[in-house]
């Protein structure tokens, strides 16, 4: 008997969209690269290099590059230089969104179209410019793998013009899978459920959010970004080669239930009571 | 219990910031005198949050200027 290979043995990605040691993308680039994957990872500017690259270090990982997803030359020095150093990429992790912070509260009604062009810009069609450059260098296959919430299904207080920007995204999940799939590229995307994010940091009432998932999820309980770890090795290595073009909820069921839970019934009294919305 | 939430305050800045816990004094800016950047602001928010069990809103957290500050909100707060 030989000892089992690690899921990701010899398998290379890059991750795109690590802020700090809370966000999901590290989540999952700590679950791949405990099954022995190779790591490579973008920033978007000084001080989140800072925190990059400890964290990058931290999984073995020397190559830490600059992004702006919005800039197409500096998407195109990522993939040179990747092409540069592997020759090849087998996975990509794609945690990028951006919204105006203040129209990350109140009404959808009112979003201008400087933030609904830049937020979608930045939240959905990198995931297509990334691939772009991607794509030819999976040259044995691939896994894409970008990250949603359910605010793209239904609709979620504050969370706005991110939910027609993720709706566009998990669109363009199906679209990106259905063009690569000839090339064994497979394109999923994790519906993870609310998480404290350095980004989440951005949406209001959001301690409130976090409650009343927790007691509203058949699970009973919020999601950890080792959680959607787990569920991003499973879409990243060969155990879900049969799976494109999938949403696949990481949200301990919430996305199932229809009303509030009638057994939280006197928590989720309590917790209205003492709910003022921020705005 | 007053000095204990200082204390546990001042731990989290020393931590998070990687400074000498003799910078972190009561009156200390984050960002002027600890050399936080806008970021550290969030994360020191949301690590007080944690430690503490308890909210810090935005338009408290732009508040939140010195060691003080976040001390002061905190005995207020929880």
């Amino acid at each position: 008997m030989t000892e089992p290979q690690p899921l990701m043995a010899g398998k290379r990605g890059l991750v795109m969209g690590v802020a700090n040691d809370r966000s999901i993308a590290w989540g999952i680039a700590k679950a791949v690269h405990e099954q022995g994957a190779e790591l490579a990872f973008t920033y978007q500017g000084e001080a989140l290099e800072k925190r990059v690259r400890p964290l990058a270090e931290s999984v073995g990982s020397d190559q830490v590059i600059a992004c702006d997803v919005t800039d197409d030359a500096s998407i195109d020095a990522v993939f040179t230089q990747i092409e540069k150093s592997w020759g090849q990429l087998d996975f990509l992790v794609h945690a990028i969104a951006y919204a105006d912070k203040e129209e990350l509260k109140g009404k959808y009604l009112a979003t201008s179209r400087d933030n609904f062009l830049r937020s979608l810009d930045i939240s959905c069609y990198s995931l297509t410019a990334i691939s772009q450059r991607a794509v030819p260098l999976m040259k044995d296959g691939g896994s894409i793998l970008t990250l949603t919430y359910y605010g793209a299904e239904r609709v979620m207080p504050h969370y706005n013009v991110m939910g027609v920007a993720k709706a566009a995204l998990e669109a363009s999940v199906r679209y990106l899978a259905a063009d690569l799939g000839d090339q064994r590229i497979r394109v999923n995307a994790i519906s993870a459920g609310p998480i404290k994010t350095l980004a989440a940091s951005g949406i209001g009432d959001f301690r409130h959010i976090l409650k009343w998932n927790e007691l509203n999820s058949p699970l009973r309980q919020n999601v950890s970004i080792d959680q959607v770890g787990g569920a991003g090795l499973y879409l990243l290595s060969n155990l879900s080669t049969g799976v494109t073009g999938e949403v696949h909820h990481v949200d301990s069921g919430y996305h199932v239930v229809g009303m509030m839970s009638v057994d939280a019934a006197p928590q989720l009294a309590e917790l209205l009571k003492n709910f003022t919305p921020q705005s | 219990m007053s000095n204990d939430i200082a204390e546990r305050v001042k731990k989290i800045v020393v931590e998070h910031l990687g400074v000498d816990d003799a910078k972190v004094t009561e009156t200390a800016s984050f960002i002027d005198d600890l050399g936080a950047d806008s970021l550290d602001t969030v994360e020191l928010v949301m690590a007080f949050e944690e430690e503490f069990g308890c909210e810090i809103p935005d338009d408290a957290a732009e508040k939140i200027v010195t060691v003080k500050d976040a001390i002061d909100f905190i005995q207020e707060h929880s």
